[in-house]
Parts: structure tokens; C-alpha cells; sequence
């Protein structure tokens, strides 16, 4: 019995590594943007990927760099950089890239202030020839580092649903829409994949038992279990910022209903008492309060609570709908999707000004999530009659779509800082 | 520590076996009545019973084409609307009254939602609009062990479309008596 049990997870848990291309479309651009030249790094030629170009590529799409091209000059050590040679950028970055006969990629970056001629950073990493895209989003976070006094996402992880026909994959893949390793490949829907706070577990929603079931799963050993099977709906699942709880929605009293249970099944716990629908809870960062949707009040609005329950405060009034509430990583605000009866829009609100900001403009813009420095907001859209992801800075000036080869993509959400 | 989480892991999956196990099947249905249209138009419906209705299972008045209300298995709702509407509502009666005289029959109602709104919160409305169904049935004459409920929220939409002719499609309760 516990063998067949473990061998069909094994079976579903089977891991594709897909190197789908995306098609990138980057609009628009932040107010102040630094102009960096990222001089194609000496023996890049011999990779599979060209290290300097996803760099460039990190940092374009981060809305605060603006990348100029080398045109011809090549410096690939400190002592060739001749600052006078680089008046039009404020920062240049060199690099040099070895392949040792072991196959692994010994890779030398440097970056210098081109204004203050010094250097600023530098690094020198070995590595295995997969992990090339790896090392470059790593020297872009550093340079983003240096340059914003922000912590870069760019070696973050994301996680999404690809569905193609009747399958439905579960998808992490790096913040750029690449290396997607499929966790989890059903014939039935996938729904609200969330990440613990550790990027080391996802929990999700899955419909394979015939109802909605909430699953816990470890991405680095693969097994995974029932958090949640009771009568009724599952879903919903966001984890406490201290991992030692999750937040879930039960229809088992009757109407959607918020609960805390521990990541192990155990201690639940209910805590909204409404029979209206209650749903897409969100810690704050300090676990303390939770953002939640709520249509108590006649239509779907976002309210906040205290964890350990009580009052809730409603805190939408704009448009007819809001929806789908992700705290901001400073806790400061959060992002929701706001609707006027017609479009679905991405948009932040201010707990102190209570000022709501319309970040997209589509119109068909759904399941908002911060990434963990806050500067963007991952989300799901459509182009070309397929569901996509992009991206928007929290400032709404720069808006990126990532559009891939095969299927519809939902249910986006971006993971934690990796530490 | 290991083996803790492998016995919760498997308790809780017995537990769902048993909660997510199927009703026996009672009688074999015509496939003609899991493929009932929208708008059933009676004349139209009348026109097919001949054809499709087995001999032996005409004695169930639900497997009867000709009859209009226990042959319709959909009620449609408005956006964001979870109330049985008016024109649906002899249908879901008709259902809770033949469950009332058939103790065997068990049924599980299905909520679906159109696409708009998130996921999550249609998920939370297709229960409620499964929920008002089976209350429905029950007033009628079913037994509430006879209904099961269950919410696909937008996961499983009938039409495909961004306009509301698909939409309108998609805002249904179901009523499924099983394969």
C-alpha cells in the first residue's frame, strides 16, 4: 500500500526540463536610467548562451538600466578598460568566460563606475555549463545592487500553470520565463500555486480527486502530500511568513470560510465566521495581519484582518470589483486586480494614503504578485488569444510581456529571495 | 520524523479515498440525457425521444426525452449571481421531486462560473451556486444524502470565448446523475 502510494506521486512528479523560447516585449521605461555597457565577455562565444546578453537583458527589463552597445571596443581586463573611451555610459561591466576540459565554466566579471573611474564590483565564479544563465541573472542582481541600493531579483524563481490541451503542468522557472522544470503534470486543472517563504516547498490546488485538494509539495525531493481534502473545496493556500502555518479557504461549513492549519495537515484552525465567500488570503509581512476578498458586503472587495481574528476592515471602494490582494514585501501597500464591471486591471493601493494606483491597461490582467524587492508585479495577461506572463515596475512606467512557444499560462506568482 | 509524515500523508489520503468515493451506479443511462441542451426545447426533444430512449429504461421518467424538465440537467445564472433564477426553477424542482420518490438516485450538482473575477473567488462562487441548487432540490423532495456538491469554479468552462455568448454558457450549475 505505501509503495503504490509513494510510486504513483513518483509518477506524477516526473520532472521535464523544457527550454522553451520566449518572445520578450519590453515598453516603456523608468524616469532616471542608468546607461551600462556590457561588453561581450572574452570566450562567451563557446556557450550555448551568451552571458553578457542575458545581463543586458536582466537589466533592460528592470525598467532602470538602459544597455548601450559596445560597438567593437572589447576590453576583458581591468588594465584594457580606458574610461576615456566609455563617456556615454555611467557603468561598464567586462568579463571573461573559460571552459575547462571538465566541462565546467570558470566565469571573471568586473564592474566599474565609469565617472568616478574606479571599480566597483567584482567576481569569479565556477560552475556547471547549465548553470550559465544562472551566473549571469546572479552578476546582473549585482550590478542592480550597486547601482539602485535594491536587492536584484533576477536569480529568483517564479511559478505558474501551463496548460496545453487537456494537461495542466505545473511550472517553476527562473523570473525570465526560462529554464522551466515542470513539478507537477495532471489531465486536471492546477490552481494558486504558493510558495513557502524558503522557496523550498510550493503548495497548490489540484482537481485530480474529483474536488478542489490542496497539496504541499518539496521541490527538492519531489514528495508530496494531502494538506487539505476535506468535503467541499481546498484551495487558496498562502504560507505564514515564518512557514509555520498556511492560511486556507474550506468550503466544508458551507460557504468559502478562511483557516489556518499547519503545513503538516494538522491544528486547523477557522478564522473568518461570514457566510459570505471569504477567499485569496495574504500574510503581511510581519504575520500579523491578513488581506483577504470578501464579497460581505454585496460585491467582491478586499478587506484586512488580524491573523488571530476580529474586525475587518474593508479596504476597496473603487471600480464595481477587487480581487486577488498580495502584500507589498515592505507591507506598506498591496497589489490586487481592480475591475470596473468591463476590464481587469492591475493595480496597487497605500494603506496610509489609501490612494489606489491603475499600474496596467489591457484590460484582461489577472493574479497579481510582487516581486520579493517590490520594484515589480508578475501577472497574467493574454496576447495572441493565449494566456502570457508579464510584468510591470510598481511605478506602472516600464511593462514587459513574456510570450511562450506553447500554451495558455495562468496563475502566475513570484517566489522568495533564495538564501 | 520521516515516517510521521508518510502515515499523516497516507491517513489523509484514505480519508479523501473515502470522502471522494463514488456512489454505485443504480441503472445505466441512455447517453442521449448527459448531453442535454441549454435551451431545451421540448418539440425538439420530443422529436429524438423515440430514438434514443432504450425499451427498458423508459420506466425511469429520467431517462424520458419527452420529458422536458427531468431531461434539462443545467440551471444558468447571471454574473456573479448565485440565486436559482426563475426560469430554472421548475427544472431543479422537478429533479428534487423524482429524487424524492427515487431513494437510490443520487445526484451531484456542479457549479461553474464564467471567467471573469479570479479564480479563487469563482471557485468560492460555484459552491455557493451548487449549494443553492442542491437547497432547491432538497425543498423539493430530495433527501440531502441523495445530493453531493461540488464547485469547478472557471477550471472547467463548456464555451470557449471572451464574450458573454460563451460566458453565459459557463455560468451554470449542472446536474450530474453519474456515468
Amino acid at each position: 500500500m505505501i509503495l503504490r502510494f509513494l510510486s504513483s506521486v513518483i509518477l506524477l512528479c516526473v520532472v521535464m526540463s523544457a527550454h522553451a523560447t520566449l518572445n520578450i516585449e519590453i515598453v516603456g521605461a523608468g524616469e532616471h536610467q542608468i546607461p551600462i555597457s556590457i561588453v561581450p565577455f572574452s570566450g562567451e562565444g563557446k556557450l550555448a548562451q551568451s552571458i553578457s546578453a542575458v545581463i543586458a537583458s536582466d537589466l533592460k527589463r528592470s525598467g532602470l538600466f538602459r544597455p548601450v552597445d559596445a560597438a567593437g571596443r572589447a576590453p576583458h581586463e581591468p588594465q584594457d578598460v580606458k574610461f576615456a573611451d566609455w563617456a556615454g555610459v555611467d557603468a561598464l561591466a567586462i568579463g571573461s568566460v573559460v571552459v575547462g576540459e571538465d566541462g565546467r565554466v570558470d566565469v571573471k566579471f568586473r564592474l566599474f563606475d565609469t565617472l568616478k573611474q574606479t571599480e566597483l564590483t567584482g567576481q569569479a565564479v565556477s560552475a556547471k555549463s547549465d548553470q550559465i544563465r544562472a551566473i549571469a541573472h546572479h552578476i546582473a542582481d549585482m550590478i542592480y545592487e550597486k547601482f539602485t541600493g535594491d536587492a536584484g531579483v533576477f536569480s529568483t524563481r517564479i511559478a505558474y500553470i501551463n496548460r496545453e490541451g487537456k494537461t495542466n503542468r505545473l511550472v517553476v522557472a527562473d523570473s525570465d520565463g526560462y529554464g522551466e522544470q515542470t513539478v507537477l503534470s495532471l489531465n486536471d486543472s492546477i490552481m494558486s500555486p504558493a510558495w513557502s517563504p524558503d522557496g523550498s516547498h510550493l503548495a497548490y490546488v489540484t482537481f485530480e480527486q474529483g474536488h478542489a485538494v490542496t497539496y504541499v509539495q518539496s521541490l527538492l525531493m519531489r514528495q508530496r502530500m494531502v494538506l487539505a481534502a476535506f468535503p467541499g473545496s481546498n484551495s487558496a493556500p498562502a504560507w505564514s511568513p515564518d512557514g509555520k502555518q498556511l492560511a486556507i479557504v474550506l468550503t466544508r461549513d458551507g460557504s468559502s470560510q478562511i483557516y489556518l492549519i499547519r503545513p503538516d495537515g494538522t491544528n486547523l484552525k477557522r478564522i473568518t465566521f461570514s457566510d459570505a465567500i471569504d477567499t485569496e488570503p495574504s500574510f503581511s509581512p510581519d504575520g500579523q495581519f491578513l488581506l483577504f476578498t470578501s464579497d460581505r458586503g454585496g460585491s467582491a472587495q478586499i478587506y484586512r484582518m488580524p491573523v488571530d481574528g476580529g474586525y475587518a476592515e474593508r479596504l476597496t471602494f473603487e471600480g464595481t470589483n477587487n480581487f486577488s490582494p498580495r502584500y507589498s514585501p515592505d507591507g506598506k501597500g498591496f497589489v490586487f486586480m481592480h475591475s470596473d464591471g468591463k476590464q481587469f486591471l492591475i493595480a496597487t493601493q497605500d494603506f496610509q494614503t489609501r490612494q489606489m494606483q491603475i499600474l496596467t491597461d489591457v484590460g484582461w490582467e489577472k493574479k497579481p504578485s510582487f516581486a520579493p524587492n517590490g520594484k515589480l508585479v508578475l501577472f497574467a495577461t493574454e496576447a495572441q488569444g493565449r494566456g502570457i506572463l508579464a510584468t510591470v515596475s510598481s511605478d506602472g512606467r516600464v511593462k514587459q510581456k513574456m510570450i511562450p512557444q506553447h500554451g495558455d499560462i495562468r496563475e502566475p506568482t513570484w517566489g522568495p529571495f533564495l538564501k | 520524523m520521516m515516517k510521521k509524515l508518510i502515515m499523516s500523508v497516507l491517513l489523509v489520503n484514505l480519508l479523501a479515498a473515502c470522502a471522494s468515493e463514488k456512489p454505485k451506479e443504480v441503472a445505466p443511462e441512455p447517453a442521449a440525457s448527459s448531453t442535454a441542451a441549454p435551451a431545451v426545447a421540448p418539440a425538439a426533444a420530443q422529436e429524438a425521444a423515440p430514438a434514443v430512449a432504450p425499451a427498458a429504461a423508459v420506466a425511469d421518467e429520467l431517462n424520458d426525452a419527452g420529458n422536458a424538465l427531468l431531461s434539462a440537467r443545467s440551471a444558468y445564472f447571471p454574473f456573479d449571481v448565485d440565486v436559482v433564477q426563475a426560469a430554472d426553477k421548475p427544472m431543479v424542482q422537478a429533479h428534487g421531486e423524482y429524487l424524492g420518490k427515487h431513494a437510490e438516485r443520487k445526484v451531484t450538482v456542479e457549479g461553474n462560473c464564467d471567467e471573469r473575477g479570479s479564480s479563487e473567488y469563482n471557485l468560492g462562487l460555484g459552491n455557493r451556486r451548487a449549494n443553492n441548487v442542491k437547497k432547491m432540490l432538497v425543498l423539493s423532495g430530495a433527501k440531502a444524502a441523495q445530493v453531493k456538491t461540488v464547485s469547478f469554479g472557471e477550471e472547467k468552462p463548456k464555451a470557449i470565448g471572451h464574450d458573454e455568448a460563451a460566458w453565459s454558457q459557463n455560468r451554470r450549475a449542472d446536474l450530474n446523475y453519474g456515468k
